[in-house]
């Protein structure tokens, strides 16, 4: 990761607590705080109730953060006032991909009407015209036929029915765009295809991705950086090659031994590492702390100094 | 070795207002005792409705148009409903993916991983449940007995899924299918019920049988594997056999198109096209038009099991005698390299 590479979205101290002050209170996210860079993908990683999704949608801002900070472009997008003219440009350059296409798209609705929602929001076309042809363009950038327009989502299968999710995010020209675990309702065949699209367009368009997902393989392919996410918190931030070779945190190292492989004979030695929360996980004070040049750990005052000799015996057999 | 199941020449159709869709085509393959066999495939290739028959869980619009699929050498598709509910949670017990829908959430844990004892077994409610707390320390439910008396709410997702598979495994049943038991759970837990599995099989000794779609899940669990493709079996073999010395196109596409974490490819290598319409199957291959591999007679005629090794099978026309070499993606090549690095001596000819 180059130093010069303009920062797009800035999360600082962020803390999201549901139902705060009640019985119930759920701190779904606590202090978490990273940048990601204008035409990266970064990974977010984590099991199942760790806050992936939760930091996904507070970025967009479907949550009122409870405190701390989400500046896109440098602006605090908390104070942003529903309904106002800044909202709304937030709005068409932050777009998000849903995890279940069957779900995420209005079976009443022809697929040209929900591609070009965002257009007839954001008022980007100007006739009839003008906006079948910007369908039909979408529609064939994502490899689907544009004389599928005027169908409904039912008529598509599971990884069409993503193609046209993910065309209609790219329909308002997003600058950044949230994709919450896009592929894990797809088969496997289908899944490359996708993520292939996405780099695609990525490629093309100078796009920036938050890639949520739990499939730790499909990760490490498509992201440059992948921070770790564990009980709320992110315990591990780096390039994605450093995660997999040098991981330092226990809950990141236990994750990738767990990662199957199709491959018997690994299966066969493959001794999954155990991991033990109380030893990182007491009440002391952890902050984030760059141990290595791009890689940071989340750390305790006095565990900081064994991550950095840890971090340096790994590149020392580089 | 003993013979448990062995599933003949079975064809099922669905009724849908579009006319029949010919789910299941023609398949055949066997379960021998105390193995475990992985069916892999996408969905709608047909894995989950071959094994829902062996349970006769079928759908009421489902035909079986021909075979027989027999247990211990009985045809169970001639028996009566009463004679398969004897059957089911007794000789064959089921887990299914999803371990948030698959238990009764009004009813306590231990009634529920008690239930089959008591309607197969002539046992007192007591003992039944003096069963339920063995078999759920059995499955690593811990200080089971305290927990007898909760509901499904108060477990985590990897605990429910125990607690499923302490129902499935309480009468030690032949044979356990598990559909896709980890596809809904995180990859910590998932290895440890991947763990948990294969230390039971070893305990109570039943054959399993495990339906999945993630071949790295396959490579740590199974002794044999067979690949579907549009309600056909289009390969089979040995773990090693289906790993190392894949043979059918699919396969290969199967296996190139997962990364691994050693990927570092500018693009992931993904099956062009989807899968046909078993409305109407293609005739030939199912997989013709989405194999850069296929030849004329691929559109034409479909092709027969060619043996590899004896226990080992696929059903494309590239094992031909006559069939072209063919130039195979590097993925395949490095698996074949590590194959015949284990078999120098076959490799000689």
């Amino acid at each position: 990761m180059t130093d010069k590479k303009k920062v797009l979205v800035q999360v600082k101290d962020l803390v999201q607590t549901f139902n705060a002050g009640k019985k119930n209170e759920v701190k779904a996210i606590q202090d978490v705080t990273f940048d990601i860079y204008e035409g990266e993908t970064l990974g977010l990683v984590g099991e199942s109730g760790s806050g992936k999704t939760t930091t996904g949608r507070a970025i967009i801002r479907l949550y009122d953060p409870t405190s701390g900070e989400v500046l896109f472009e440098g602006k605090d997008i908390a104070k942003l006032k529903n309904g106002s003219k800044e909202m709304l440009d937030f709005r068409r350059q932050t777009q998000m991909i849903f995890q279940d296409p069957y779900a995420s798209l209005n079976p009443r609705m022809k697929v040209k009407d929900i591609i070009a929602e965002g257009l007839d929001i954001h008022h980007l076309v100007n006739s009839e015209k003008e906006r079948d042809d910007r369908v039909a363009e979408l529609l064939e950038e994502v490899g689907l036929n544009a004389d599928h327009s005027t169908r409904y989502p039912h008529e598509f299968s599971g990884g069409q029915r993503q193609r046209i999710g993910i065309a209609r995010a790219l329909a308002v020209e997003p600058k950044f765009i949230i994709a919450d675990e896009p592929i894990s309702a797809l088969d496997v065949s289908i899944q490359a295809q996708v993520v292939n699209l996405m780099k695609d367009i990525q490629d093309k368009q100078g796009l920036t991705y938050l890639f949520i997902a739990h499939d730790l393989s499909m990760v490490k392919y498509i992201s440059d950086r992948i921070a770790v996410m564990h009980y709320g918190k992110i315990v591990e931030l780096a390039s994605s090659d450093e995660v997999y070779n040098h991981p330092l945190h226990p809950y990141t190292e236990s994750l990738l031994s767990a990662i199957p492989e199709p491959d018997p004979d690994t299966e066969r030695l493959r001794v999954p590492i155990p991991y033990d929360a109380a030893k990182v996980e007491d009440d002391r004070p952890r902050k984030m702390v760059e141990v290595y040049p791009g890689h940071f750990v989340f750390a305790a005052e006095d565990e900081i100094q064994g991550y950095k000799d840890a971090a340096a015996k790994a590149h020392a057999n580089d | 070795m003993d013979r448990i199941l062995d599933v003949k020449d079975l064809a099922i159709d669905f009724a849908t207002f579009a006319g029949p869709v010919h789910a299941i085509r023609h398949v055949s393959f066997h379960l021998d005792k105390g193995e475990t066999l992985a069916i892999v495939g996408e969905s709608g290739s047909g894995k989950s409705v071959t094994m829902r028959t062996v349970m006769g869980l079928l759908a009421n619009n489902a035909s079986i148009t021909s075979g027989e699929v027999l247990l211990e050498g009985d045809d169970i598709l001639k028996k009566s409903e009463k004679e398969m509910n004897a059957m089911r949670g007794n000789d064959v017990a089921m887990i299914f993916q999803d371990p948030m829908t698959s238990l009764d959430p009004t009813m306590t844990i231990g009634k529920q991983v008690a239930e089959p004892l008591l309607l197969h077994n002539d046992i007192s409610k007591k003992a039944a449940l003096k069963e339920a707390v063995r078999t759920l320390e059995l499955v690593g439910i811990n200080d089971a007995e305290s927990r007898l008396n909760d509901y499904p709410h108060q477990f985590s997702g990897g605990q429910r899924q125990r607690i499923v598979i302490a129902i499935a495994i309480i009468n030690h049943p032949k044979i356990l299918i598990a559909d896709e038991p980890t596809t809904a759970l995180d990859v910590t837990i998932q290895a440890q019920i991947i763990h948990l599995l294969k230390d039971l099989q070893t305990k109570i000794d039943t054959a399993i049988i495990f339906i999945t779609h993630d071949l790295g899940v396959v490579a740590g669990i199974a002794d044999r594997v067979e690949v579907m493709y549009a309600g056909k079996i289009i390969e089979y073999g040995d773990v090693d056999e289906v790993f190392y010395n894949p043979q059918h196109p699919y396969t290969w596409g199967l296996l190139e198109a997962m990364p691994t974490l050693e990927t570092k490819r500018d693009r992931l290598f993904a099956i062009p096209g989807t899968p046909p319409d078993l409305l109407d199957p293609p005739k030939g291959d199912a997989f013709a038009p989405r194999n850069p591999f296929a030849m004329q007679i691929d559109t034409e005629q479909e092709p027969p099991f060619f043996p590899v090794s004896p226990t080992h099978y696929a059903a494309t026309w590239l094992l031909h005698p006559d069939a072209p070499k063919v130039e195979v993606p590097e993925e395949i090549k490095r698996r074949w390299g590590i194959w015949a690095a284990k078999h120098p001596a076959k490799e000689a000819d």
